[in-house]
């Protein structure tokens, strides 16, 4: 347990060092927020309206942009291969990345969720929806994002290829997360983002560290 | 040369403070039979036959691209064999060191190694100890991305004296260590050995070993 928390660790810290990075995700998601009013016009029913769509879209962009760092630094400086010996198994030592990315790349933009509310002209209610909609359904495309780029590790151009891979795999999220957000969908939506992200956290760790596996040889 | 005494003598203190570490002899026996590896379309070896036992050290010789490399990864257990079977060479048994360290440039000296204990288990040296020992003791807070090439292959070494275990797989070990980096090699794997340990090193060089008995030598690739 200790060797988890060690590895959630100093992801954290390479991320916090590393400086700007987790920050550029924050920015582009805001960014898009930002644009947006201005792309569809001024209309503030129209804005309220659309704001949950818009936020689900920037967050979803935003991830697939860090996306590529979950495991490439690591494949590259060898790490990878000296995390398959070490105390963990290999599905353990993903699970650990892929939480530790959750805290670098979801949790900021949970945070600057506010701002978007305000640009978006979105009430207050709608906004905690939002948040807690985010907090549901970010760590299925976290999962996702990890299958990508666990698969696309050895490919030197992998960076564009894992956002085709996951994005098909990414749209029930997209669905499901938008549409908690609808008045009259009732709690179905709700409890079906719960089941998928939860499925999809569980089993995505088995699935990468097996990409991972066949990706060493 | 002093300087070099001196890291030894720490070295032997830090096994004297941990008596479990000490009188804990490792019982490795790494078996090999039948080992053959493509790569591609390419066989590079066939039918690889060697048995190691505690204190052995097997040197693997050969030209470049002959395979090596590979051998040291298939005994890994990252790459898999097309045949033949390897026995004795658990994944938490052994250390593997090459010419990428898994070292983060952004980490403190310190943290990296700090890092890899907590991975690896902390069955062995302390981190300041193992520092001392492979002779950069003085560095510890400083950003490994200030360390020479030397120096960080000695932070490489040092990741595997803060997690004792059997089986040391080292390619090219002495790459980027100077004269006194080449003695000091010599000298962990020649303690590694005296614990039990057993080291499959593939190298170009001849390794500074005090005790030449037990010492074998593969040579890949026909006439090397």
């Amino acid at each position: 347990m200790s060797a988890f928390r060690a590895l959630i660790g100093r992801d954290l810290k390479l991320a916090f060092r590393a400086g700007g990075e987790a920050l550029t995700l924050v920015l582009f998601f805001v960014m898009v927020a930002v644009i947006v009013p201005f792309a569809i016009g001024p209309d503030r029913p129209q804005l309220t309206r659309l704001a949950p769509g818009i936020v689900w879209i920037a967050a979803f962009l935003s991830m697939l942009l860090g996306l590529d760092r979950l495991f490439r630094n690591d494949d590259e400086d060898g790490s990878l291969t000296l995390l398959r010996h070490a105390g963990l198994p290999l599905e353990a030592v993903v699970a650990a990345k892929v939480i530790a990315h959750w805290l670098v790349t979801a949790l900021p933009l949970l945070l600057a969720t506010p701002v978007l509310a305000l640009l978006l002209s979105m009430s207050w209610a709608q906004w905690g929806q939002t948040v807690l909609a985010l907090l549901i359904g970010t760590p299925a495309l976290v999962s996702f994002g990890a299958l990508g780029a666990a698969v696309t590790v050895g490919l030197r151009r992998g960076g564009l290829i894992a956002p085709v891979l996951i994005l098909p795999l990414s749209i029930p999220v997209m669905i499901f997360g938008v549409g908690m957000l609808d008045p009259l969908a009732g709690s179905g939506a709700t409890l079906f983002l719960i089941a998928l992200s939860l499925v999809v956290t569980a089993f995505s760790p088995f699935a990468a560290a097996l990409a991972l596996r066949v990706a060493g040889e | 040369m002093t300087l070099a005494s001196g890291h030894l003598g720490s070295l032997g203190m830090a096994a004297m403070n941990q008596p479990t570490l000490a009188s804990e002899a490792f019982q490795p026996q790494l078996s090999v039979s039948g080992l053959t590896v493509r790569r591609g379309e390419r066989l590079l070896f066939a039918d690889l036959l060697f048995e190691l036992k505690p204190g052995n050290v097997l040197l693997l010789r050969g030209p470049n691209g002959v395979g090596k490399s590979t051998l040291l990864l298939a005994l890994a257990g990252i790459v898999r064999p097309d045949a033949g079977t390897i026995a004795g060479a658990e994944r938490t048994d052994l250390h593997l060191l090459n010419y990428q360290s898994g070292l983060k440039a952004r980490l403190t000296v310190s943290e990296n190694l700090t890092f890899w204990q907590a991975m690896n288990g902390a069955s062995g040296l302390t981190v300041d100890v193992a520092l001392d020992a492979v002779g950069i003791g003085g560095l510890g807070v400083l950003e490994a991305g200030y360390l020479s090439s030397g120096q960080l292959r000695r932070l490489a070494l040092a990741r595997l004296l803060v997690s004792a275990r059997p089986i040391w797989l080292l390619d090219e070990p002495s790459a980027a260590l100077d004269a006194e980096g080449e003695a000091l090699l010599g000298r962990l794997i020649d303690a590694h050995r005296q614990r039990g340990g057993i080291a499959v090193v593939a190298t170009h060089h001849d390794l500074p070993l005090v005790d030449q008995a037990g010492v074998e030598t593969l040579i890949l690739g026909g006439a090397a």
